[in-house]
């Protein structure tokens, strides 16, 4: 809890507090103390989303390994969208960032020597996966909260709801935030914020994300005139569990998994993805091969098996099978005792005696706030990383493995970015803080805290945005059903002008925190369907029917949704190549 | 399937009413429904004013602990179909205050948790150059149990002693103080002595046993008190029996 | 500022659910190992005088002490068979990575309980 004060004031405050913004926290705290900071999110930091992180963190370690491979896999895995120079920062940093993840205490999984294990991933060409079971976000998150404990300098709101940016003179300079216990409206000036707020995956129906994963930053971002960079690219997970969308992780098929049809046919070697090797083979599962192919190709493989008759039925929707069965009972418990917990638990299926039925599932934004390779955004003061920025390291197509890495490396790059900018300006006045506070305040009074008669619900408006984007924005879309998309988000957002909370209770008042996380909704909906409707191209986990090819000369390029009246303006930025042309994407035994 | 059930749902509004009621919603259910998807359902259809906790609905976040017919449990978790009863009761846990509906205080978890110094403390700095501190499979083993601690505070709510006397320092936090005493790279058992090993601290558990019961990561608090509790005594008396070695 | 609702335990917590009152029984045993205390510091404090030891040997022979060394036998082994059952957790012993199983501690502590008793009981009649 945090003392009342007139005017709660940082050097840097991040907002959010998962894996990204404990790391920027923990930078700040850690190498300049003098610097204050804050972490202000709407949930306690160790239920954030990297909670549920499952499979590892890449960084390379093995002798046999290089970061030039690490860059090409991920390069090759972004279908060359991928900004090199950002890649080759996130190699480079990506060891460091996991052996100081075991300083700090992360109970990784070991070689019988005491050495760090690595498990190869999808797309990767040598193991560099490093792991805790299969709980690694777990594991990696309560690592960074227990060590911010550590520093008394970092201040926490937990469970504030951030409303808006604070922006003046051309820079941001704090934010507006509901104290969700009180309800009250504060405003936290700080001279440099750092959005950590995660992705958005709440916006489809069907998706591996926590409830909490709103794109909520992203929104504060886009409205204050910072665009959203490659919004288009949405990736979907190739095993979740029908019904919930709860993952199953990829480590499942490193570990040895494979996909089957209903035909019993491992299908994937019919996607351009190699041939299967037996399940005996000591080369199983080979790299960049099969079940080890990149997760927009297996998820596009899965639709083209649904569409073709070869998905199994089942109440919960059409799905494949994951088969762990081979890998036997001790391997199962000692390398992925989640996966076995997780289809136990929630489809009543031991993976030890019966495959388990699983199906694509959004799990990724690749898109996000447009930064610079320091985390920094076009307006002065702002900064992000994690999921809710695009920096960009995963181009059209995240490999596993790579965000953890991502949160940690861009999380302390950002940290050190905003306490550089901080060093150079001063506090906003108490004047500003006020007046934003009260400004703010009112334009809530005036539209969702509003008392007058029945109107839209809340979860009404959510479900018809999901649908939407289901329909329009899937894995496979083309101009018809996006026009059609984005057309049902204006009719959406004029509904949402309409929301009426029946919740009047100014404690605790979740109906009004989920009714502003849908207003961020509505924003990245938004910006999706419309940076989707403009690139007209097919490249990554963005397939158009209608325009089946990359097309280089015209979209090697980042897309850059902005907001303004009416639709979005969609404009374009080059993509960085350093030393990796643009060329084929192979996967399969070459 | 679908089946019908009816909620007993715990209500507290403080910013209408002084006292808690009891609100009945009933509802048709499905056969893989937990009982989180119920609440969920009534605050999508039914009434948008209940308000409680979740996220992950995976059992990792630890947001969605209730009491649910007078057991604590991570309602993400709960099954409706493996309750007979007519009605099922769900109250906020149990042992802290209540904030509104389903949502309780967790400030006394969040003070008490940084007290027992929960993050490594090497012997000695090493940098990073000279790369990861080595630790065997089985030196994992001996501390991993009690790192799956996701703080979802059934532990506490499931604890009378820490109902009798909050000043308790309870399972959860104790746990989490022996995962890092038995992590083969922390050195910092006596640093944390002063906190855990105090009449609030370990010596106030009566080894009721109920925390490891409840504890859906099975991280067995009990027996993570139970073992500091001899690892501090054994500290304790090597301490009298030779003064010079215990390094204090 | 919100109010927030306490709910202190009733005085009747531990009648509300079985395990807690097992325990309360746990607790309440030890006071018949508390009583067979003051019996012997009892014995102790007469066998240094003839007149008093005989009180407390009549004492002995009363049906009543029967009765209540049958009372305390019972409550006694079952508070005993409660340490036996916590002794796993105390005593965490490994084979390399894997835990050696509670039960496997628990049992063989009973055994040991059980050889000890016997000793005790063989050298009493010797």
């Amino acid at each position: 809890m945090v003392e009342k004060m007139d005017s709660l004031q940082h050097d840097v405050l991040v907002v959010g507090g998962g894996g990204a913004g404990l790391r920027a926290a923990i930078a700040v705290a850690r190498d300049h103390p003098d610097t204050s900071v804050g972490v202000i999110s709407k949930v306690y930091p160790m239920r954030s989303h990297t909670v549920s992180a499952e499979g590892g963190a890449a960084a390379v370690i093995s002798p046999s390994d290089s970061l030039d491979d690490h860059a090409y896999d991920t390069i090759s895995g972004s279908d060359w969208l991928a900004d090199q120079d950002a890649v080759e920062i996130l190699v480079e940093n990506a060891t460091d960032e996991m052996l100081q993840l075991e300083h700090w205490g992360c109970p990784w999984s070991r070689d019988p020597d005491g050495h760090v294990s690595v498990r190869p991933f999808g797309g990767m060409k040598l193991e560099r996966t490093w792991y805790a079971a299969d709980k690694t976000g777990f594991h990696l998150l309560h690592t960074l909260f227990q060590t911010t404990l550590k520093y008394d300098a970092i201040i926490r709101y937990d469970e504030w709801f951030v409303t808006s940016l604070i922006v003046a003179d051309g820079r941001c300079q704090g934010v507006t935030a509901i104290d969700i216990r009180t309800g009250e409206m504060l405003s936290i000036g700080a001279k440099s914020v750092v959005l950590c707020t995660g992705g958005g995956g709440r916006v489809y129906p069907f998706t591996t994300n926590g409830s909490i994963k709103t794109g909520d930053g992203m929104s504060l971002a886009y409205r204050a005139g910072v665009p959203l960079k490659d919004m288009e690219f949405v990736q979907y997970h190739p095993t979740g569990l029908p019904g919930t969308g709860i993952l199953i992780t990829e480590a499942a098929r490193s570990e040895g998994g494979v996909l089957v049809n209903n035909e019993g046919r491992r299908y994937l070697q019919d996607y351009g993805l190699g041939q299967p090797l037996d399940l005996k083979d000591p080369d199983h599962p080979r790299k960049r091969t099969m079940e080890l192919g990149p997760r927009d190709r297996l998820s596009q493989a899965f639709v083209k098996e649904r569409e073709a008759g070869r998905t199994f039925e089942g109440a919960d929707g059409d799905y494949v099978e994951l088969d762990i069965r081979h890998l036997g009972e001790r391997e199962i418990d000692r390398k992925i005792p989640m996966v076995r917990e997780l289809a136990v638990r929630y489809i009543g299926i031991d993976p030890v005696h019966d495959p388990i039925p699983v199906r694509t599932v959004v799990h990724y934004m690749m898109g996000g706030i447009d930064t610079d390779t320091r985390g920094a955004t076009s307006l002065p003061g702002l900064f992000a990383a994690g999921e809710c920025a695009c920096v960009s390291v995963n181009g059209a197509n995240r490999l596993g493995s790579n965000s953890l890495t991502e949160i940690l490396v861009f999380g302390a790059r950002a940290a050190v970015a905003a306490v550089d900018h901080a060093s150079r300006v001063s506090l906003p006045s108490n004047q500003l803080l006020e007046s934003s506070a009260r400004s703010e305040q009112s334009r809530l009074e005036a539209t969702l805290l509003r008392k007058n008669g029945a109107g839209e619900t809340v979860s009404g408006i959510r479900s018809d945005l999901q649908e939407a984007l289901e329909e329009g924005a899937g894995i496979f879309r083309d101009e018809a059903t996006l026009q059609r998309t984005c057309s049902t988000i204006t009719d959406l957002q004029e509904r949402y002008e309409k929301l009426v909370l029946t919740d009047t209770s100014r404690t605790f008042n979740t109906e009004l925190v989920t009714a502003l996380e849908l207003g961020a909704m509505l924003d990245i909906g938004e910006a999706i369907a419309h940076s989707a409707l403009a690139r007209t191209e097919s490249r990554g986990s963005h397939q158009r029917t209608d325009h089946p090819d990359r097309d280089d000369a015209g979209f090697l390029k980042h897309s850059l949704a902005y907001q303004s009246e009416g639709n979005p303006t969609i404009g374009y930025k080059d993509v960085t190549i350093t030393r990796w042309p643009p060329g084929e994407r192979v996967y399969g035994n070459v | 399937m679908s089946d019908r059930t009816v909620l007993d749902v715990y209500r507290y509004l403080p910013d209408n009413e002084s006292e808690p009621t009891f609100q009945s919603y009933e509802l048709d259910y499905q056969d893989n429904w937990v009982v989180l998807d119920a609440l969920n359902h009534i605050k999508a259809e039914i009434d948008s004013t209940l308000s409680f906790r979740w996220s992950c609905r995976m059992g990792v976040c630890g947001s969605c602990g209730m009491m649910v017919n007078g057991e604590p449990k991570l309602t993400c978790e709960t099954f409706i179909r493996d309750y007979d009863t007519q009605t099922i009761t769900i109250e906020p846990l149990s042992h802290f205050p209540v904030i509104r509906d389903l949502v309780i205080n967790m400030d006394d978890f969040m003070e008490k948790l940084p007290r027992v110094s929960p993050w490594l403390i090497p012997d000695e700095d090493k940098p990073l150059e000279d790369g990861e501190y080595l630790q065997t499979p089985a030196q994992v083993a001996h501390y991993k149990r009690f790192s799956m601690c996701i703080n979802c505070m059934l532990c506490y709510s499931a604890c009378p002693v820490y109902g009798l006397d909050p000043s308790f320092t309870g399972p959860a936090v104790l746990a989490l103080a022996a995962r890092y005493n038995l992590d083969s790279r922390d050195d910092g058992m006596k640093e944390r002595a002063a906190e855990v090993s105090a009449h609030e601290g370990i010596w106030e558990c009566t080894y009721v046993g109920e925390c490891t019961q409840v504890c859906p990561k099975d991280v067995d608090p009990a027996g993570a008190i139970q073992m500091l509790k001899l690892s501090y005594a054994l500290d304790w008396a090597r301490s009298v029996v030779m003064p010079r070695s215990s390094g204090s | 500022m919100t109010r927030e609702l306490t709910r202190p335990l009733p005085w009747n917590w531990w009648l509300k659910k079985a395990v807690y009152f097992q325990f309360m029984m746990r607790e309440l045993t030890s006071l018949a190992v508390f009583a067979y205390a003051l019996l012997i510091i009892w014995a102790l404090l007469s066998a240094a005088d003839a007149g008093s030891f005989s009180t407390f040997y009549t004492f002995l022979s009363s049906s009543l002490s029967v009765w209540l060394h049958l009372v305390i036998l019972v409550l006694s082994l079952y508070h005993t068979g409660t340490w036996i059952a916590l002794t796993p957790k105390v005593m965490v012993l490994w084979r390399g990575d894997e835990r050696v199983d509670p039960g496997v501690i628990a049992g063989a502590n009973s055994i040991l309980f059980l050889m000890i008793s016997g000793a005790v009981i063989w050298l009493v009649l010797m």
